[in-house]
């Protein structure tokens, strides 16, 4: 008898399971408050930077009233605003360069070989990406000085590989290993050398992880400031820096701080949605 | 897959090696160089021995910073972890909406370290905030510069804002390699919702779980920026954490020896770290191999 009231028990239950599939209210509240959540802080600073500086300081608003582009024309018209992003962006295509160019034979080692000591080689690049940027910036400034390349975008490109070279090397080993090793040896058989096979064939099967670690690289040579801040002084000033510089200075001009802020936001913001489906791959170092 | 035994991919891995070695052995090495040496200036350098290791150790200042930082570490765990998951559970499983939601949780991903502290610096203001002017306006008593509690809850509030993201995309990316059979199979079950996540969803989270603690823990355990724009270590020292306080000592009152000491030990919590981790990862790629 039980047993017989059960479907009937269970089918208003399934109903109900249907209807609230239709429409997930619940669902759709969490992700709203999330993302307002997320979103407001960003909102008062894009704010902010279209007002004025007395509309700021001076009464509380939560639209601009006199919309201002003047803090924008301030940054793009001034050498030691603008040289700030050109700077950066130098070093950070640099560090993409070179983090990608080392990385990808070394990836394609540890994904299709196994030689001596490879497990700790892979470790202890790991360990590099973990550490503390701040245990190496008196160090790097050093370095970077005795060899006479202190304030250069090269050296900034070369102390970023220390944590994206690995971050490289692990998301390019993820993608590596999708790619089956029967193509390799075809290739081979083929007569095919490896320079060849590598760049003709292999490059292009992995062209899409090859995209993710570049993105990734760029985002985080151009996120990470103590370093960049530690190793520059005037020639290779890094945006984030002259953004410290400002607050310390003249320490009311919020509005240019929070353009600059804005301006610095957008190249992440405008690549993002082409690695969507990579964002948790590239920062959980190419596993998941 | 079955890697091939071959020594000679040595030479593939070669570039990288010298790369690695000129930017992370030969500044290590100066800091060991540092460590165990005293100098009164003029670059005249004598051997001082652990002396720099014990004073360290024993010095009330490292202690201090470190187990703010311990605190610091667990508190953004506490509720990063389960709000990254609740999140998770929420978002859209595909279409337009899980794009959408995806990319917009990712941006504060993006932003630079310095940017985020700048945002929450002017977030948290009494005087121009939208934060700080609402909570003043609603009579709630609050500013991060002088009070050393809202100085934590500001930084707090900053750290899950942006880093809780990583652990709901994390998340998301293992619920999305649930198959739809096991959600049939608890249905004819009639399992209740905490049932399906306690025995289907979480064991199927272990993996991108521990990474997530991981990596949060890491990054916590080595943050510097963000609270340095806020609030620059204070008010007095209350949230000077360990990095910050490093920085300061070392290129601050370049003091070398402790620097170099502390520095060291700084590392070697991060390489055991860091060895966990890497033992989680390799025995989670073992999992998967044999499908």
């Amino acid at each position: 008898m039980t047993d017989a009231a059960a479907p009937a028990r269970a089918l208003p239950a399934a109903r109900a399971a249907a209807r609230a599939e239709r429409f997930p209210w619940g669902r759709v509240a969490v992700m709203t408050l999330y993302l307002l959540f997320l979103l407001v802080p960003i909102y008062w600073l894009v704010t902010m930077s279209l007002k004025t500086n007395r509309e700021i300081t001076s009464t509380f608003t939560l639209f601009p009233r006199d919309l201002t582009f003047d803090n924008y024309r301030t940054i793009l018209t001034d050498p030691s605003w603008y040289m700030g992003y050109v700077n950066s962006i130098l070093y950070v295509t640099m560090n993409v360069a070179i983090s990608l160019a080392v990385a990808l034979p070394a990836a394609y080692a540890f994904s299709r070989y196994r030689f001596m000591g490879d497990k700790h080689l892979f470790f202890w690049l790991l360990s590099n990406r973990m550490a503390p940027p701040a245990v190496f910036a008196l160090p790097f400034f050093q370095l970077y000085s005795s060899v006479g390349l202190f304030d250069t975008h090269i050296a900034v490109a070369l102390a970023h590989t220390l944590f994206n070279v690995p971050l490289a090397v692990w998301i390019l080993e993820g993608f590596m290993r999708g790619v089956p090793k029967e193509i390799d040896e075809t290739a081979y058989v083929d007569g095919y050398g490896f320079p060849r096979f590598f760049v003709t064939i292999f490059m292009p099967l992995i062209a899409s992880g090859i995209g993710v670690a570049a993105f990734f690289t760029f985002m985080f040579s151009w996120v990470e400031l103590l370093l960049s801040r530690t190793l520059t002084s005037v020639n290779a000033k890094p945006i984030a820096a002259t953004m410290t510089r400002t607050v310390s200075a003249s320490g009311m001009d919020w509005g240019v701080l929070a353009a600059a802020g804005v301006l610095t936001i957008i190249p992440g913001a405008l690549v993002i949605w082409f690695v969507r489906n990579y964002i948790a791959k590239g920062f959980a170092l190419g596993r998941v | 897959m079955d890697r091939t035994p071959n020594n000679r991919a040595w030479f593939l891995v070669l570039p990288m090696l010298a790369l690695v070695l000129f930017s992370a052995v030969i500044p290590l090495m100066t800091v060991v160089n540092y460590s165990v040496q005293d100098t009164f200036g003029d670059n005249e350098f004598f051997w001082a021995g652990l002396a720099w290791f014990e004073e360290t150790i024993a010095s009330e200042r490292m202690r201090e910073a470190l187990w703010r930082n311990v605190l610091f570490s667990a508190i953004i765990l506490a509720i990063q972890i389960p709000l990254g998951i609740f999140v998770a559970l929420n978002m859209p499983k595909r279409g337009f909406w899980a794009s959408f939601c995806l990319v917009l949780m990712a941006l504060p991903l993006l932003i630079p370290f310095n940017v985020v502290g700048t945002i929450w610096q002017i977030f948290g203001r009494v005087d121009i905030g939208l934060l700080g002017h609402a909570l003043d306006v609603l009579g709630v008593d609050y500013n991060y510069v002088s009070d050393p509690l809202d100085a934590w809850i500001t930084i707090v509030a900053m750290d899950v804002w942006h880093w809780t993201s990583l652990v709901a995309l994390l998340c998301y990316a293992g619920l999305q390699s649930i198959p739809q059979a096991y959600y049939q199979a608890a249905r004819i079950d009639q399992a209740g919702r905490w049932a399906v996540f306690r025995h289907i969803e979480l064991p199927k989270l272990k993996g991108v779980l521990l990474i997530a603690v991981l990596l949060r823990f890491m990054d916590s355990f080595m943050i510097y920026t963000e609270p340095f724009v806020v609030t620059g270590g204070g008010p007095g020292n209350a949230t000077t954490f360990l990095s910050i306080d490093l920085v300061k000592m070392a290129t601050g009152q370049f003091d070398l020896g402790p620097a170099a000491a502390f520095s060291l030990m700084y590392f070697l919590v991060i390489l055991l770290v860091s060895w966990v981790f890497y033992t989680v990862m390799t025995n989670l790629d073992r999992e998967e191999e044999p499908r």
